[in-house]
């Protein structure tokens, strides 16, 4: 009996830390971006003063002022434009090639996969060096082409990792249906093979999209034209230039930071899917 | 019949050429080109490029390096790796351990400690740069220490450069161990429930089920987290360059900041950039190839 009571007294005791340690660890993730987004609301005077999460007055003219004069608005919309066309890129390449992996006949089919793979293993931190006299060989550094295509080349090699994994373990009956039906190999991979590949490209999807959305390197080395730069580029050069003025500089973070918390926030389900995935390949 | 065939096959080809395209630009001719250019002299710009052989990784390699800084970065990039794999990675498991039970919120958890891994480098490491920095006595963590009365704790977070690094490899953590806490979570859950009820059943407490039961079959999840923190944390940047920027400039810097500053530096050049990225990557190379090895031995246990 006695031992029951300490037996419980213990229970509660280890609960109560547990819940301490995840509530702090919590509070740390959140405490900080919260902090920045409710001080871009104050002004130059108060902004380290009141710390409070609720600013006294709301000045969202801070954010008109980013997004014009501090040109969010611009790099906004560049951000934007390169996710979406270079998810859209990963998608198509990387799907067509998976499918061709993982369903097709051909010479050295293996060899070629095999050496994508190998990509995503060896690494090497000098490669942006020539990359980035490459682009200007080919005349495609300080172009959005040029970002975009090499935006493209990062997210491959996983991407058909996840995808031939994918349709390996997928029955074919439906696309053998289909070939009898007349349906061409493009035809089959369109209709049939995407379609029934949905979870994964989504996994894809939303990998990639936090991928060029935060990506930093390659867009500091291929841009040099202020207005071509995305969000993160330019949050760098705007810290040169309104050196003093913080609140603009956290609406600025606020800006280039929600989206992405956003995607991850209605994506959640595919995040955790693709990160134990990932971990695999790994 | 076998013009057909030959059809059929070209048409299978086509499926894989984007891709392969996009990867031999990108990818493969950049890889054999960091090996020629390592061994010329070039500013990146000039038409010629000077062929000197094996003089740049010599110069890597010598007492008076042109880049004197080079090799401490590569300490200082071990230093963030050694802290993210002891601190941020256990920090990490101690977490998924607490939330790999009925417990309340575990999901709100799951969600939030993913918040800062889906954050840019630029944006966590500009947003600790408001939080910590001194200017206006703003240093929120110092006001949050001096309210919790702990003011021999206050430090100048990012200006002395004792503790500079070390705020590095904290805010490092705190950005990455959301990574290591969803795999290992996923890793204690593939674990049968039955293994545990059974050593209940044979009077094990839970330390003895941890140690005898959790932390063996973990091994080989604890041992690709520490991989993938090694080549992660070792190639990281960003961080050093947007959360101390100048105050500690030349004091603290990374592998990359290293080969982006010999880029630029027309001494140096492009051929000596690259020849840091192989070095560089051949040291990269052989850590994870030991970390296999022992992943192995381990796993034979």
């Amino acid at each position: 009996m006695k031992s029951q009571i300490v037996y419980k007294i213990q229970r509660i005791f280890t609960n109560t830390i547990i819940h301490l340690l995840l509530l702090t660890v919590a509070v740390s993730c959140l405490y900080p971006m919260l902090w920045v987004a409710a001080s871009s609301l104050k002004t130059q005077e108060t902004v380290f003063k009141d710390t409070s999460l609720v600013p006294r007055e709301w000045r969202f003219q801070n954010y008109v002022q980013a997004w014009r004069e501090g040109g969010f608005g611009r790099h906004f919309l560049n951000s934007l434009v390169y996710t979406v066309l270079v998810v859209m890129g990963i998608v198509l390449v990387s799907s067509l090639a998976a499918y061709g992996f993982s369903r097709l006949e051909f010479p050295g089919r293996n060899a070629i996969f095999y050496i994508f793979l190998l990509a995503m293993m060896i690494p090497v931190p000098g490669s942006f060096v020539a990359l980035y006299a490459l682009l200007n060989k080919l005349r495609l550094r300080n172009t959005e082409v040029g970002y975009i295509l090499a935006m493209i080349n990062v997210g491959l090699s996983t991407s058909i990792f996840l995808l031939k994994t994918f349709f390996d373990k997928t029955p074919k009956e439906l696309e053998d249906a289909a070939r009898i039906d007349g349906c061409s190999k493009f035809g089959i991979w369109w209709n049939v093979a995407l379609p029934l590949a949905k979870p994964v490209l989504a996994v894809v999807v939303v990998f990639n999209a936090l991928n060029v959305w935060n990506e930093y390197l390659l867009a500091l080395l291929i841009f040099d034209d202020r207005p071509k730069m995305p969000l993160q580029v330019a949050l760098q050069t705007f810290q040169g230039e309104f050196l003093t003025n913080y609140p603009l500089l956290m609406a600025g973070l606020t800006i280039t930071a929600v989206p992405i918390i956003i995607l991850y926030l209605l994506m959640q389900k595919y995040i955790v899917k693709g990160v134990t995935q990932g971990a695999i390949v790994g | 019949m076998s013009f057909q065939r030959l059809r059929s096959t070209l048409e299978n080809y086509l499926f894989i050429l984007p891709a392969v395209t996009i990867f031999t630009i990108f990818y493969i001719i950049p890889f054999f080109w960091v090996f020629q250019l390592s061994l010329f002299k070039w500013d990146g710009i000039a038409f010629t490029k000077t062929f000197v052989g094996l003089r740049n990784f010599m110069d890597i390699f010598s007492r008076d390096s042109s880049d004197p800084l080079w090799w401490r970065s590569i300490a200082q990039a071990g230093y963030i790796t050694l802290f993210a794999l002891t601190f941020q990675n256990a920090l990490a498991f101690l977490l998924a351990l607490a939330c790999d039970r009925e417990i309340k919120l575990k999901n709100f958890y799951r969600v939030v400690f993913f918040i800062p891994p889906v954050l840019s480098e630029v944006v966590v490491g500009m947003v600790w740069r408001l939080i910590l920095n001194d200017i206006d006595g703003a240093n929120l963590l110092n006001r949050g220490l001096i309210a919790l009365g702990l003011e021999n704790l206050t430090r100048h977070w990012i200006y002395d450069q004792h503790i500079a690094l070390t705020t590095v490899a904290i805010v490092h953590s705190w950005k990455g161990f959301g990574w290591g806490f969803l795999i290992f979570l996923a890793g204690l859950q593939t674990i049968p429930k039955e293994l545990y009820e059974a050593a209940r059943v044979d009077g094990a407490n839970a330390w003895q089920q941890f140690l005898r039961i959790t932390l063996p079959l973990m091994v080989p999840v604890i041992i690709l987290v520490g991989i993938l923190t090694v080549l992660g944390t070792m190639q990281a940047f960003v961080l050093v360059k947007t959360l101390i920027q100048s105050e500690v400039a030349g004091s603290i810097s990374v592998p990359v900041l290293r080969i982006l500053n010999s880029m630029n530096n027309q001494d140096l050049g492009f051929g000596y950039a690259c020849a840091q990225g192989l070095t560089f990557g051949i040291l990269l190379v052989i850590i994870s190839f030991v970390q296999n090895r022992i992943s192995k031995k381990f796993s034979s246990l």
